[in-house]
């Protein structure tokens, strides 16, 4: 049976429509979710899409944190469920604590919009576990606030324990320790700020790794063992 | 009716980038002397006129929506109510 995987619009989301598209050509199924949906429709997996929620009021996620399917999807991350938050998602999942630091302006202040190369740092993830860990990928960023900051207590933390997820090679927006994603303890819930889903057709994106990044999470769901470069 | 003012800012140690794009502009005022400036936001609450534990549900709204406790600081001010009208 396909993936089911729940793609969440809230008032401003812009990419949903892409991510429902990455999922469909990654091989599994898109199911729109509401952002007052008080259930995730048996959904196996959610992507919390780009865009601006809530125009950015106060602080980009700071209102979707508290929309109805954030409590649902909170409580499925908690036993288990993959969580992708991409861009306003990874910025909803930090406001949510359901991954550590925050997303601030950009250092230089400008909007940021290119292709970022990324560094996997980790195939141990729920969303990376089809990548070699140290392998190169390109993603389209495209941001204002992005700049991923913690304190160095956190930071610490997240590179002994293998969460940094996504490292830029040309750091866009003075992120710490050059940080593009990060993941969860457990490393079900995975947010960073670059776009896989527009990186999933060569006609349209400056690569196609991001269709790794579904099928890493259908290989997850489907129990398929160890990640992929566990075995070195 | 309860007036309560929350101040919100960046904590010391996350940089500023829109104060110090503002530290940079004011050479052009002729202001030299400035060693730095930093930007937050006031928040201006008017709470109903009968509404009770006023100082609790002004920190429970700084702390869990105004501030991300990860990045920025918050002070709350009440306003002393204005003395009735005989």
């Amino acid at each position: 049976m396909t993936a089911r995987v729940g793609i969440v619009t809230f008032p401003g989301s812009l990419d949903d429509r892409d991510a429902a598209r990455a999922v469909h050509l990654a091989g599994a199924e898109p199911v729109g979710l509401w952002h007052d949906d008080a259930a995730l429709a048996g959904v196996d997996a959610v992507f919390l899409p780009g865009g601006f929620s809530y125009g950015d009021a106060l602080r980009c996620g700071a209102i979707a944190r508290f929309s109805q399917v954030m409590d649902a999807i909170a409580q499925a991350a908690e036993r288990g469920m993959p969580v992708l938050g991409v861009c306003n998602g990874f910025q909803v999942l930090c406001e949510s604590h359901l991954l550590p630091g925050a997303l601030v302006r950009n250092a230089h202040l400008r909007y940021r919009n290119r292709p970022a190369r990324l560094r996997v740092e980790t195939d141990r993830t729920a969303w990376t576990r089809r990548f070699q860990a140290g392998a190169e990928v390109v993603f389209p960023a495209k941001h204002g606030e992005g700049r991923y900051v913690a304190d160095e207590a956190t930071l610490d933390e997240l590179e002994r324990s293998g969460r940094v997820v996504f490292r830029y090679l040309d750091n866009p927006n003075g992120s710490m320790r050059d940080i593009a994603g990060v993941a969860n303890e457990a490393g079900n819930v995975v947010g960073l700020m670059p776009h896989p889903e527009h990186a999933v057709e060569a006609l349209t994106g400056p690569s196609t790794d991001g269709l790794g990044v579904v099928a890493s999470v259908l290989a997850h769901l489907s129990g398929a063992g160890e990640p992929q470069g566990a075995n070195r | 009716m309860a007036r309560v003012v929350v101040d919100v800012m960046l904590k010391p140690e996350i940089l500023d980038p829109q104060g110090e794009a503002v530290l940079g502009a004011l050479p052009r005022l002729n202001v030299t002397e400035v060693a730095s400036v930093r930007i937050g936001k006031r928040v201006e609450i008017e709470f109903d006129e009968n509404a009770r534990n006023v100082e609790e549900q002004s920190r429970v709204i700084a702390d869990q929506l105004l501030a991300n406790p990860v990045i920025e600081d918050f002070t709350i001010y009440i306003e002393p109510s204005p003395i009735e009208a005989p």
